[in-house]
């Protein structure tokens, strides 16, 4: 990494670890498009529509598009990625906002759905 | 997402279905009482990036669009795994510890299940910092007390007045190296989400 991006060298200090420049592949946008948010656990499913012309994938877009072919978990698209979370999302926003990609599961705080705990309670038992 | 969209589309009211049902328990507690131990006795480790804002040192030039000039550092946690046969993933989350890390926690805790908070008996006062989110936050959580060797054993009741704890939270002596030991403590947990959850609705009917 060089320092010509107009912050120079002080960012880089023991105490600050390694300082990478992860949203250089979201141009700069910290947050998804249009508000959305993105739950870690909430699944997601490419939806194979073609994009809109005025939409062109980059190739972490082309990517998820393709790990999403199935129903995907979010925190395990992001873990294989291997891409900090927040990029993740970004991008996420960019594929649901060009109805490339669908949000098929949200969680709620407080789980009250006793189905999903009794899923969950049985899962454990059963280990 | 309207409610009823939700109730149509969440997985776990179309069994069989690829969509996996997936929920969420936080493992928390102070630095050093197990989290990560606790993780890796019943699931598989996965590796999660995500990034910590340099918020004290950042340049603060917001536009409109969220574009920032923030810089931010990776940070590199772990999460645990656990694939059931019924199409449910299980995600088991530690809460990163350090100050610093505060930022994470809400992201964590949305839609948790709830949470698990580990105690170790020499440093009880550790785990005040959890106890105090999850109260304010209204996630259920129990206590899980890691039972290390060297440590002295309390019984439950004097850790409840320990921690100042209401008398329907479960307190649970467990050993994180021991996989029964941990899907107890699991376990323990489902079951008084279960039953405050019903309490709940009983209380509303009456």
């Amino acid at each position: 990494m060089t320092s010509h991006d107009g912050y120079g060298d002080r960012w880089f200090d023991r105490e600050a670890g390694p300082v990478v420049r992860p949203y250089a592949l979201t141009k700069g946008r910290t947050l998804p498009s249009g508000g959305a948010t993105f739950g870690l656990i909430d699944v997601v499913i490419a939806t194979s529509e073609r994009p809109p012309a005025h939409f062109r994938p980059g190739p972490e877009h082309r990517r998820i598009l393709n790990m999403c072919r199935r129903p995907t978990p979010i925190v395990d698209l992001t873990s294989e990625i291997d891409l900090p979370l927040g990029v993740v999302r970004v991008l996420l926003g960019d594929l649901t906002s060009e109805g490339m990609l669908r949000v098929l599961s949200t969680q709620k705080q407080p789980v009250t759905d006793q189905r999903l705990l009794r899923m969950v309670l049985d899962g454990l038992e059963s280990l | 997402m309207d409610l009823n969209r939700f109730e149509d589309t969440h997985p776990a009211a179309r069994p069989g279905s690829a969509v996996p049902a997936t929920a969420k328990i936080l493992i928390s507690g102070g630095f050093g009482v197990g989290k990560t131990t606790l993780v890796g006795t019943i699931s598989e480790i996965r590796p999660l990036r995500t990034e910590e804002p340099l918020s004290d040192r950042s340049v603060g030039v917001d536009d409109t669009r969220g574009v920032s000039a923030k810089t931010t550092t990776t940070v590199a946690m772990d999460f645990g795994r656990i694939s059931f046969p019924s199409d449910l993933v299980l995600y088991l989350f530690g809460t990163p510890g350090q100050e610093r890390f505060w930022f994470m926690w809400d992201d964590l805790a949305v839609g948790a299940v709830g949470a698990v908070i580990m105690a170790d008996t020499r440093r009880v006062a550790d785990c005040f910092a959890s106890i105090d989110y999850f109260e304010q936050n209204g996630i259920p959580f129990v206590i899980a007390v890691n039972c290390f060797d060297d440590a002295p054993r309390f019984e439950p009741d004097d850790i409840r007045i320990a921690l100042s704890l209401a008398p329907e939270v479960p307190i649970v002596l467990c050993d994180a190296r021991e996989r029964d030991s941990v899907k107890k403590v699991l376990v323990s947990l489902v079951r008084y989400v279960m039953t405050r959850h019903s309490r709940r609705n009983q209380a509303t009917l009456a």
